[in-house]
């Protein structure tokens, strides 16, 4: 690739998002605003926002890199993560905002009245911030190097300085700018592109995948190795994602700048919208890309798949062109969602700090930033490339275990208990937690084992909702005192002038 | 007191006539303060949005939860349009507008259920 027009493209971006956060900065100017950007944005803002935080480079990139050499069952991966704001928003989206709180620990403290509660969920927290957040940094090194030839380390390094700036200068109100325009510019750099790739494709006589010799195995779901493992593979996957969604410290946190428990269910609707239009293009490249580069397939750069395809379709200036506009892109999905955790992640490092109190509520969210995102680009440079979108499945698979059990029973079910609450989310967390770490330790093979390990939801979800409900009905004794108020808070229509016991 | 005294006047009244007179209490006092009828107003609209939620968790199991076991029973792979077969164009393409349409009918039926508390709490 001509890597000038690419170093530009991300060089633009790179400005261009250091500049939205800038502007943003004039209108920042309480705690509030750094916080919750004042809770004033509109649903459309809103929602390009979410849209714009939650395309990861996992999405952008990763799910053609999965078509590309898995096939058929990789579908689910983009499915999963679209599904699962449906189910956010039929549990959780109007109740959690109606809650008043910022950060899931916020919402622990709250429903169960614990301090304990509100410390595990804050490692929990900070746990799957990291595990988002590190292949976020690896694939920014991975696309830098690829186009331009730099270092790994240049690109991560980059990312991770970009986003601890924006965070730091501007705070809520300016990540939501920048994220909103995140979206709009993900999805023209991957729409733009694919219009081109498809007219060559069709020049070319619409050669289909088969053509280019993928096999039956590819283009049918359920039929890799065995029709048991598959189908338990495809269903954990099914669980982690519709279910770990909600669990997820950046898109949490969005829920908090709607202005009501309406708002945010409107938001939510229209965040399925930008979602499922913007899942449509990612398996188009998977496809288009088993055609014209199989040879992909395997290689440990699968992943770039996206980028590679303008230069091997259409080359000449055109593919340098849009090869750069999808470089811009991918840059794009780094940034905003690196950001959304970032920002999360130094609210939680802020409020559970001792700095707060010393440094100011602001000053503790900079260097809350600047924490949080120091330890996982520590742990991109040290650690080998895994794939994006497994690494990111993991978060989704640790999410699941924890914060869903949390959120669907602490809003419908009064009778959840401090005690229950930690003992579910330490029974789903260290029980997907260390089935994650045994992965990596073991690396893979294909039996059983490795399958329950790597895939972990469909036995941790249904073992931490277990755990959670049997320990709290043992510890009725110990409910909080104020779950009727508590309960009025959350359902309760704003608009109603009732005692929320949040003034 | 001597059998032959009549016994001294008293005077009688309705305590309806000094009473203050009662007022009705609004279902919002009956919420706040956590009274039994307050109770059944929350129990009930909590209800009705869990059925709801529990709906559309319904709706998702049918229409997407099923697929995998469809595509194993069925022979869907063997039907092409264009490049890839149809169970391409379910799972990468109809399914998304499906999960809009459900929830888009989750969010006017959620909000049809707060008019309806609401109405029936500030009920004059």
């Amino acid at each position: 690739m001509n890597s000038s027009y690419a170093a530009v493209a991300v060089i633009a971006v790179a400005l261009l998002t250091l500049g939205i956060g800038l502007f943003g900065l004039r209108f920042s100017r309480t705690t509030s605003d750094f916080y919750v950007a004042s809770r004033s944005v509109s649903p459309l803002w809103n929602s390009s926002a979410i849209g714009g935080e939650y395309l990861s480079a996992a999405s952008y990139l990763g799910i053609a890199g999965l078509v590309l050499t898995f096939g058929a069952d990789m579908l689910w991966f983009p499915v999963g993560w679209t599904a699962g704001y449906l189910v956010l928003l039929a549990f959780v989206a109007a109740p959690l905002r109606r809650s008043g709180a910022y950060t899931l620990p916020d919402f622990t403290q709250i429903r169960v009245q614990s301090s304990v509660a509100r410390a595990v969920a804050s490692v929990l927290v900070v746990v799957i911030g990291w595990l988002y957040l590190m292949p976020q940094f690896q694939g920014a090194g991975l696309v830098l190097h690829t186009v331009t030839g730099a270092p790994t380390w240049v690109g991560s390094v980059m990312v991770a300085a970009i986003v601890v700036v924006n965070v730091v200068s501007g705070g809520m109100r300016s990540i939501t700018f920048v994220q909103a325009f995140q979206y709009w510019l993900k999805l023209t750099a991957l729409l733009v592109p694919l219009v081109f790739l498809v007219h060559a494709w069709t020049q070319d006589g619409r050669p289909t995948p088969t053509d280019a010799g993928a096999s039956g195995a590819w283009l049918s779901p359920l039929s890799g190795d065995g029709t048991g493992i598959a189908l338990y593979a495809t269903y954990s996957l099914i669980v982690a994602t519709f279910l770990g969604t909600m669990g997820l410290p950046h898109v949490v946190v969005r829920f908090y700048t709607n202005p009501d428990g309406r708002a945010a269910r409107r938001t939510t609707l229209i965040v399925l919208a930008l979602l499922g239009a913007f899942y449509l293009l990612p398996t188009a490249y998977g496809v288009i890309g088993r055609v014209y580069a199989g040879d992909l397939a395997g290689t440990g750069s699968a992943d770039i798949v996206v980028l590679e395809l303008p230069l091997r379709v259409i080359g000449g200036t055109l593919g340098d062109v849009l090869g750069a506009l999808l470089t811009a892109g991918a840059f794009a999905a780094f940034l905003s969602t690196s950001s959304g955790l970032t920002m999360s992640l130094a609210g939680v490092l802020a409020q559970g700090s001792l700095g707060r109190r010393a440094l100011g509520p602001v000053a503790a969210v900079r260097a809350g930033a600047v924490v949080g995102t120091v330890f996982p680009l520590g742990l991109a440079l040290a650690s080998d490339q895994i794939a994006v979108a497994s690494s990111v499945g993991f978060a989704f698979a640790v999410a699941a275990s924890t914060f869903c059990p949390l959120l669907i029973l602490g809003i419908w079910w009064r009778r959840l208990t401090a005690a229950g609450a930690v003992a579910g989310m330490l029974a789903g967390g260290v029980g997907a937690g260390g089935a994650v770490v045994a992965t990596i330790v073991r690396g893979t093979d294909d039996g059983w084992l490795d399958l329950l390990l790597s895939r972990p939801a469909a036995w941790s979800v249904p073992l931490a909702f277990t755990v959670m409900v049997l320990v709290s009905l043992a510890t009725q004794h110990r409910r909080p005192s104020n779950v009727a108020r508590t309960m009025v808070r959350l359902h309760t229509p704003e608009r109603l002038r009732l005692d929320r016991a949040d003034r | 007191m001597a059998p032959d005294e009549a016994p001294a006047r008293v005077r009688i009244t309705s305590p309806h006539t000094t009473a203050r007179p009662r007022r009705r209490r609004t279902v919002e006092q009956e919420i706040d303060e956590e009274t039994a009828i307050g109770e059944v107003y929350m129990r009930s609209l909590v209800r009705s949005q869990l059925r709801l939620g529990l709906a559309v968790a319904a709706a998702l199991v049918i229409l997407v939860g099923s697929l995998p076991l469809l595509f194993l029973l069925t022979d869907l792979d063997a039907v092409r349009i264009g490049p890839v077969p149809l169970t391409w164009w379910l799972l990468g393409v109809v399914v998304y507008p499906v999960l809009f349409g459900v929830g888009w009918v989750f969010v006017r039926a959620s909000e049809r259920n707060e008019r309806a508390f609401s109405d029936l709490v500030q009920r004059p």
